[in-house]
């Protein structure tokens, strides 16, 4: 299995390959902007959490993940229906068999996937900051990565009948996402979303008639040091999709770039401008949430859309991050420290929809279909978030809760996670020993 | 509540794959994918309202 059916230039194959190795760096941006926004006694799991999310999720990945997942031309299962074939999962054999990892296209792909998956597995530990058992975020991501992102990721990037929207029924070049707004993106901010509702908010964080505590983060340093090496990580991110998912090639990277910074720094500024409008002051959170949902927003359509555009989508996925925070905390109680619902899952549906308004694809775009009815495939592609991976990553979730409580004990919760789960703080000169205070 | 609203967005998800496989015309697909998403938010209004903390829960 060496090749992917449409295979990358010498020259495309190696910037590729460049552009991957930035991809860690938005996972560190993730890190510490989840850290940052998390209270002082929990920083140290969090960054603990966030390696351990990472590495389970490259190893479950390895072992059954990309066998699910694949990539199009590959061994896949197929249904018919009414006549037309639907790719539904991949079927690679298990260990990454079979592969040769040798600067192929095949090989990019899973290179770029291992780094995908773990940047999901972190947009969860945002939702679960203060109260999310370190063990329970290990069991959940091997749920993550060995389930639900394999099972999208295949029906968008993997061949399945998502992308072949376009080929069987005429709707436009079926469901496009090069950068993973929705198979990133919105699987993660769904899981997120999921656990949530399942840990319940943190002690305090409502009060006895439903208003919300303002509980800020700790860091506001580590939080805008993350915002910036998670754009250059998007930057790699995107283009790298770009060139293996949406058959780009090496010069297109400079757009893919350009529009990827362009709506990053738009989405922040409006989030910014709403916040002084509304608060007197901008809020530096808020800022970087509405940078990263800008971000987020423009990795489907990076490589179909004028700077312009780009311009476009992260105004509007600023202003949406910016409401979205405030509904979710106030309107539906739900506890999210690190606004992952609001940045990826509802900037992310906006990046998906947002191919079908301002995308405009290449005369003799390489994929089979046609200028019309993309909007409605990616609506498609939405209803099938909404409607299938978000009762499936619940459900999973839920019984892992079962069987795994999934949440801290208040005595936990109290103490602080670093304390209780690490058995030592992040910031140990912070904490004070009355002890050293008594006179000998 | 929460069962029903799951079942809602699966009901909806059931009826934007079932469009496609059923419909030919692009007006009735159209529609067809615009109810299924139309029954997910119905779906997701009941399991938001599902999961609103409870005042026992609270401190």
């Amino acid at each position: 299995m060496t090749s992917s059916g449409a295979g990358v230039s010498e020259t495309a194959s190696a910037l590729c390959f460049a552009l991957i190795l930035l991809v860690p760096f938005a996972m560190a941006g993730l890190a510490l902007i989840n850290t940052g926004l998390g209270r002082s006694r929990s920083a140290a799991h969090s960054m603990m959490a966030s390696l351990m999310a990472v590495a389970i999720a490259a190893l479950v990945y390895f072992v059954i993940g990309f066998s699910w997942q694949g990539f199009a031309g590959g061994p896949v299962h197929t249904l018919s229906v009414g006549g037309k074939p639907w790719n539904w999962i991949a079927a690679e054999p298990f260990f990454m068999r079979g592969l040769q990892f040798d600067g192929s296209s095949s090989s990019l792909i899973v290179l770029l996937q291992i780094f995908s998956v773990g940047l999901a597995a972190l947009i969860p530990l945002g939702a679960g900051a203060d109260r999310w058992r370190l063990g329970a975020i290990c069991a959940s991501t091997a749920l993550l990565a060995g389930l639900t992102y394999p099972l999208f990721a295949n029906w968008v990037w993997g061949g399945g009948w998502l992308s072949q929207l376009g080929a069987n029924y005429g709707l436009g070049y079926g469901f496009v996402d090069a950068g993973g707004s929705s198979s990133i993106q919105v699987v993660g901010g769904l899981t997120a979303l999921s656990l949530a509702w399942i840990l319940a908010p943190r002690r305090g964080k409502y009060s006895a008639e439903g208003m919300p505590a303002a509980v800020p983060g700790h860091n506001a340093v580590l939080v805008a040091l993350g915002c910036f090496l998670a754009t250059v990580g998007w930057c790699g991110l995107n283009s790298a999709g770009a060139i293996l998912f949406a058959h780009g090639e090496a010069d297109g990277c400079v757009l893919v770039t350009l529009n990827t910074l362009l709506a990053g720094a738009s989405a922040g500024l409006t989030a910014a401008a709403i916040t002084q409008v509304r608060f007197g002051k901008p809020d530096a959170s808020l800022t970087v949430n509405g940078w990263i949902g800008g971000l987020v927003a423009s990795s489907a359509a990076c490589a179909f859309v004028k700077p312009a555009a780009a311009v476009l989508v992260g105004i509007i996925a600023g202003a949406l991050v910016t409401f979205a925070v405030e509904w979710l905390e106030f309107e539906l109680k739900v506890d999210d420290p690190g606004g992952a619902i609001s940045v990826h899952a509802v900037s992310g549906i906006w990046g998906v929809l947002a191919v079908g308004i301002v995308a405009h694809f290449p005369t003799g775009y390489s994929i089979a279909g046609s200028d019309s009815g993309q909007w409605l495939s990616q609506l498609i592609g939405i209803a099938t978030l909404m409607g299938f991976v978000l009762p499936m990553t619940y459900g999973l979730n839920w019984l892992l809760n079962r069987v795994y409580p999934q949440r801290v004990d208040i005595e936990g919760e109290r103490q602080g996670m670093d304390l209780h789960e690490l058995g030592a703080d992040a910031y140990p000169d912070f904490v004070t020993h009355a002890d050293e205070f008594i006179q000998r | 509540m929460k069962i029903a609203g799951f079942f809602l967005l699966l009901a909806g998800w059931a009826l934007v794959a079932a469009t496609l496989a059923l419909l030919g015309s692009a007006a009735a697909r159209t529609g067809f994918v615009l109810a299924g998403i139309g029954v997910e938010i119905v779906g997701m209004i009941l399991v938001a309202r599902s999961h609103l903390p409870v005042r026992e829960d609270r401190d």
